[in-house]
Parts: structure tokens; C-alpha cells; sequence
């Protein structure tokens, strides 16, 4: 939870914002609601439901012009959004788990399109066995479709995410979907104090509705809209062979690189706006510049480790927490220069890919293969399928590292650990 | 930095969470920090439901269960059994839901006098007189209040007036006053 | 025509040509003929071509051959059997 130091005064501080106590969903609800949103099309799912239960009612109560389509199911969501935003539209939806996995056709289709929808992911394990609460192995199955993607720690980041969602969307060097990762349950149904803005606020932040940018055909003497409109055709979703599918890609994940940029230009905006921000947008730092052993995880999980590590600081064990919020693209630069100098760094992935290592995990170590010196890195699975993470497992994690730490050597065996399974 | 941590156990329909809810939104009213989150198992009617709510005076950084808390609250007393107390604080609150012989709680309970705070609240009686509906939710929360260091009524009162709606929130107010008279520590 | 590097092309792999610019009549191997005659504009065709290749003017019915793929429904729907399919003339 990074509330900084204010330089400036913001322009909305916390006197001129709301206490709400709403849950994860209900945040990103009213979020949404602010929006100013055209098209929602979503299907329920636990942990989900609420955000879609919430938004109903205010279009139920006329609070939103939204047109709200209650689809059948989460392919036929995302194809609705890709269609609404084909056409102009400023489309949201909301899904996790099977409904993800349902949907994951469509998500390709939504980044190759290059069109801004933004989506909430209430972070949900994957069946098989059921499970209906949180872990990232859903969202880490949406790791190469090229959205976007934020995870965040607490309600507060929640809301705030969800409307900077829109902006860093709609962004005209972006022109990319985005989704908003909040934990099934840990975050999803827990009620925390957020401060929310005045509509106004938000209406003005995004610029008012969508503005679609504008693109050059060779048929048209001047550009034109990049939506389907008849007035002024255009071929969305064409075929496109070995010719030139290569550099459509291409162009595709260098407009992600670019991504890192605007993920923390709207992160300082937002600040100078409401006097928040999430460390630089890419990653939240604790205690990391001088530390011996610094943990890496994503998600509402980080708070419990930050409060743990606040403990050990104050028994002086330099000990430190990296939080990293933007996974999708993942901050290469930012991470090695972080955690370059640090001896041993434990990587904590809240879902497995069996017959190798965490996503996270594997992120993390790429981005420091090309340092001189490096950290040991290990990799802790955690918290699969809703199985808490509680301050005394992270005290134990800590406990455990400094000995590794002490003995300044972890056999390979001992690269890939479990954190609170029953062994 | 004083942090209370409450655990609420109930059935499924009894309105557990919304219990948990109503305490973090008016202590958050009063200035505190809050956190409230529910625990199902299977989502069913009758199924064993518990809830949390966290105060604090400051920002609370942690995302997980509770499992140690300083007060416990039962909706429904068919709950009642050893495993129900489990990490509660030595010198913890409990406060359950009981009109009845007093020594059958501490029984079933499986703990003696003095282990704990015992309060005990008629809240199925009052919700059936002012509600009519054995809906123990807000009895329980009048209950809680006999602690004067958790919330304050007149916050508990704005959280109320919010969530339900005219006649029924002045109903619960009622009984959220009537319940904080008739709960007796024992 | 060569082929553009990805910083030329436009965003998400947009058509840069007009689709009509594309005449699908080129890969016809069979051509539908309307018999005027026997035709009695019930529109059956018209409804049914999936290119749309067929046109209406209010007078004719008649094939828009640019566009014809060749598929056939419009003879095969035809009630008073107007449409013929014959091979295009010089072709496989």
C-alpha cells in the first residue's frame, strides 16, 4: 500500500474524495460505473458475480447509459466486447477461472484487433478439482494473449486500477485490452475503507467517452475512424497469411513494449490527480535497496508479507518486499535493477505449470540472466486454490530463507519449495 | 496500534456477512480501518457460514483468515461446540446468541468460567418479536455493542439506515437497542 | 507491389485494400445464367445468394459476375428452375 509523500497538493485530496466501504467487486463496480462505460456484456462466475450484480442495478436504476447485454456465456462476453468495441465502444466484462478459459479464443482475438476493452479478473483456480477460490492459475493462462495486465494489492487499487484501465487502454500508442487482476475472495468479497472520486473526477481523468484513433487506408484520401462504420469502411479480422500475419504480430507486441511507459505515466497522473500511486506503476517496492533477501509476489498476498517483513526490519534483518503490479509487460529493466545487487530473492507464483517453474518465477530469472552478478532465486508455489497465506507462513518463509542466506548455497533440488502444503 | 479481530459464526440465510459488514461500516464511520470478508463452504442454505471483521486504527496490511480472535460471535446456537472457540484469545469475548440455562453454553462449549468473557444475547426471541423472522444478525451486532470499545450505537445506527431501508431499518434499530439491554455477561 | 514492413502496415492487421477490390468472380469455375423469360422475380435467389452477388433493380434480377463465386444455391432455390449452372468459358 504505497500512499507517498506528497510534494504538490492533488487535485482531488482525500477531503474532496468519498469513504465507501465497498468489497473488491463492488469497487470496481462503482469504478466501472464511472467510467462511463457503453457496453457490458458478462456472464456470472464465483467470484465475479458481484461486480456484475452491482453494475446491473445501476443500470437498472438509470445511474449509467450502459447497455448491458446478459450474455450466455464468456466466449460470447468477449465476442461482444470485441464487437462493441469494434463498432466504438468503450466495452468492459468481468470473468475468472472457466469462464477464462472459455473465453481465451477470444482473447487473442481482442489484442490482435488491437481494441481497448477492459476486462476484471477476480483471480480463481482452475478446475480440475473445482475450486472457487483465489489463485493466478487463470490469469497466468492469459500470460501470451497479449493484454495488458495489473495485479492488484487491496480494494483502495482496485477502483483506482480499473479506471486508469481505461486510460492506459485507450491510450493512442496503446490501443491494447487490458485486464484488472484482484484475488477471488481476499479481495473479491472483502470490504475495505476507498476513498472514491467525484464522477466528475473520473468522467475528466478519461477524457469524457472513447475516442477511437484514427487510421490511414490507402483507399481514403484522409484518415479515418478506426471503427466499423459504413459511412467509411473498413475490413476488421481479415485473414492473413504467412506474408503478414509475422509483422501484424509484430507490430503488436512492440506497441506492449511501449505499454511499461504509459502504465506509469497514468500511475503519476493519478497521483497528481488523487494523491495515490502504486510505487512506479510497474512494480511496488518495500525495503528492497538495501536488502539481503527480497520476496517477490503478486497480488493481495503482498500486504500479509509487507507486514511480516516490516517485523524482521525492525529485529534489523534487511529483508524486503517487491510487489509486481504490471505482470503483462513484465518490467525486465526495473526488476534487474532491482534486485540485481540482492543476495537471495525468493519468487512466490500462486499457480503451478507442471513440469516447470512458476511463470513469475521464470520472468523474474530471465530478466537477471543478463547481470554479472545474481541473486539465488527460488521458487515458492503458494496459496493454490484459496489455501491461505498467514503471517506466521511468511514469518516461517523468512526464517527459512535466512538460513539459506547463512549458508550461502541452495542445492538444486532445493530451487522449488512449496509454502503451506501439507507434505 | 490496537487491532480487534472478530470471527462470526453462523448458518447460510441467517446473515452472517452482512453482521460482519455492518460492524466494519460503522467502525469505519468512527474513524477506524476496516476489513470484513465472509468464509462458505458449499454455498447452500443451512450450510455452516463464518465471517471476519478487522479493526484497526491504522491502515491494515494483511490478506488472509483469522485465526486468532479476540471475540467471537455465534448466530445460531446449534453452533455451539469446542471446536467453535478454536484461537480464541485467552480472556477473549464470546458472545452468542443463548436465552436459555447458562450452563449448557459453558458445556457445550467444553470451557469453564473465567477461560473467557461469556455474553449472551435472546436474539432469536427479540428477532421474532420486532422482526418477525428469526433473523439474529442485528440482535447479535446489539450484543457486540455491550462492548463499548468495538463500535459506537449512532455509527451502528447510519450503517443500518444504509443498508435496509426505511420501516425495516427503524425494526432493526430496535432491536440492535432492545438486544444491547438484554444481553447479560455471565 | 512489395510487400510492407510492420511499421507500415496499419493497426491490428486492417485491410488496407477495399474489400471490392478483390473481384471473388475470378474464382468461378461454374457461371449462373438467368433465363429473363422463365424468371418471375420472386427474389429467391436474391435472398439467398450468400455473396450477395445477385442484383435487384426493381426491373432485372441480374448476376453480379465481379462477385459470383459460382456456388449454385441460386439455381438449386430457384422455383421455376430460370438459373442454369454452365462452365465458365475457358476454364476448369
Amino acid at each position: 500500500m504505497s500512499v507517498s509523500a506528497l510534494e504538490l497538493t492533488p487535485r482531488y485530496p482525500r477531503e474532496k474524495q468519498i469513504l465507501m466501504l465497498l468489497n473488491g467487486d463492488e469497487a470496481v463496480a462503482y469504478a466501472t460505473k464511472q467510467s462511463y462505460v457503453d457496453v457490458v456484456a458478462a456472464y456470472p462466475i464465483t467470484p465475479q458475480t458481484i461486480i456484475v450484480e452491482k453494475f446491473s442495478e445501476f443500470v437498472a436504476n438509470g445511474e449509467v447509459h450502459t447497455e448491458f447485454i446478459p450474455i450466455e456465456s464468456e466466449h460470447s462476453a468477449m465476442s461482444a466486447c470485441i464487437g462493441a468495441a469494434a463498432a466504438g465502444a468503450r466495452a468492459f466484462t468481468s470473468t475468472c477461472s472457466q469462464g477464462l478459459a472459455l473465453m481465451v479464443e477470444t482473447l487473442y482475438i481482442a489484442s490482435g484487433l488491437r481494441l481497448p476493452i477492459v476486462m476484471a479478473v477476480t483471480n480463481r483456480a482452475l478446475s480440475a478439482p473445482i475450486n472457487i477460490h483465489g489463485d493466478h492459475s487463470d490469469a497466468y493462462l492469459m500470460r501470451d494473449s497479449g493484454w495488458i495486465m495489473l495485479f492488484v494489492e487491496n480494494v483502495q487499487e482496485a477502483y483506482d486500477t480499473t479506471i486508469q484501465a481505461f486510460k492506459i487502454a485507450e491510450h493512442p500508442e496503446i490501443q491494447l485490452p487490458v485486464s484488472v487482476h484482484l484475488d477471488g475472495f481476499f479481495l473479491s468479497h472483502t470490504m475495505e475503507n476507498l476513498y472514491v472520486l467525484p464522477d466528475e473526477a473520473v468522467y475528466e481523468f478519461l477524457g469524457g467517452p472513447r475516442k477511437p484513433i484514427k487510421v490511414k487506408v490507402d483507399y481514403f484520401d484522409e484518415e479515418v475512424e478506426y471503427t466499423l462504420n459504413p459511412a467509411k469502411p473498413l475490413s476488421m479480422g481479415m485473414l492473413a497469411f504467412y506474408d503478414y500475419y509475422f509483422e501484424i504480430k509484430t507490430q503488436q507486441v512492440e506497441t506492449m513494449k511501449h505499454a511499461e511507459k504509459v502504465i506509469v505515466e497514468v500511475n503519476e497522473e493519478w497521483y497528481k490527480l488523487t494523491g495515490r500511486r502504486y510505487g512506479d506503476g510497474l512494480v511496488d517496492a518495500y525495503a528492497v535497496d538495501d536488502a539481503d533477501i527480497v520476496i517477490v509476489i503478486m497480488g493481495s498476498s503482498a500486504s500479509t508479507v509487507r507486514s511480516v517483513v516490516k517485523k524482521f526490519r525492525e529485529r534489523g534483518v534487511k529483508v524486503g518486499v517487491l510487489r509486481v503490479r504490471s505482470f503483462r509487460p513484465f518490467p525486465r529493466k526495473t526488476i534487474a535493477k532491482l534486485l540485481k545487487d540482492v543476495k537471495l530473492v525468493a519468487v512466490l507464483d500462486r499457480a503451478v505449470s507442471p513440469g516447470s517453474m512458476g511463470a513469475l518465477y521464470l520472468d523474474v530469472i530471465s530478466s537477471l540472466y543478463t547481470e554479472k552478478e545474481r541473486p539465488i532465486v527460488i521458487n515458492y508455489i503458494y496459496g493454490l486454490g484459496g489455501r491461505d497465506l498467514s503471517p506466521p507462513l511468511v514469518f516461517k518463509l523468512v526464517e527459512e530463507l535466512s538460513e539459506d542466506l547463512q549458508k550461502g548455497f541452495v542445492p538444486e533440488e532445493r530451487l522449488t519449495r512449496y509454502l503451506g502444503v501439507r507434505e | 496500534m490496537v487491532l480487534i479481530e472478530i470471527r462470526w459464526h453462523g448458518r447460510g440465510g441467517q446473515g452472517v456477512w452482512t453482521a460482519s459488514n455492518l460492524v466494519a461500516v460503522a467502525a469505519a464511520y468512527g474513524g477506524k480501518y476496516v476489513q470484513s470478508f465472509p468464509a462458505f463452504g458449499p454455498e447452500r442454505s443451512g450450510a455452516p457460514v463464518l465471517s471476519f471483521t478487522r479493526i484497526s486504527d491504522e491502515p491494515i496490511e494483511v490478506h488472509s483468515m483469522i485465526y486468532e480472535p479476540d471475540i467471537i460471535v455465534i448466530l445460531d446456537y446449534t453452533l455451539l461446540s469446542p471446536k467453535i472457540v478454536e484461537g480464541l484469545k485467552p480472556g477473549g469475548v464470546i458472545v452468542s446468541n443463548y436465552a436459555g440455562d447458562v450452563s449448557f453454553v459453558f458445556e457445550k462449549l467444553g470451557i469453564k468460567r473465567g477461560d473467557y468473557r461469556v455474553l449472551l444475547v435472546p436474539a432469536s426471541k427479540l428477532a421474532l418479536e420486532i422482526l418477525r423472522i428469526r433473523a439474529t444478525n442485528t440482535a447479535m451486532i446489539g450484543g457486540l455493542l455491550k462492548l463499548d470499545y468495538v463500535v459506537k450505537l449512532e455509527n451502528v445506527e447510519k450503517a443500518i439506515r444504509e443498508r435496509f431501508s426505511g420501516p425495516l431499518a427503524e425494526k432493526n434499530i430496535v432491536l440492535v437497542k432492545r438486544a444491547m439491554e438484554e444481553t447479560i455477561e455471565v | 507491389m512489395s510487400l510492407k514492413s510492420w511499421r507500415e502496415i496499419p493497426i491490428g492487421g486492417l485491410g488496407f485494400k477495399l474489400s471490392t477490390e478483390i473481384k471473388t468472380g475470378e474464382w468461378r469455375a461454374l457461371r449462373p445464367i438467368i433465363d429473363q423469360n422463365k424468371c418471375t422475380k420472386c427474389l429467391i435467389c436474391w435472398l439467398f445468394c450468400p455473396e450477395p452477388a445477385i442484383m435487384w433493380d426493381g426491373v432485372k434480377v441480374e448476376v453480379d459476375y465481379d462477385y459470383c463465386k459460382g456456388c449454385g444455391i441460386c439455381a438449386h432455390e430457384c422455383p421455376v428452375k430460370a438459373i442454369s449452372m454452365v462452365p465458365e468459358s475457358g476454364g476448369e
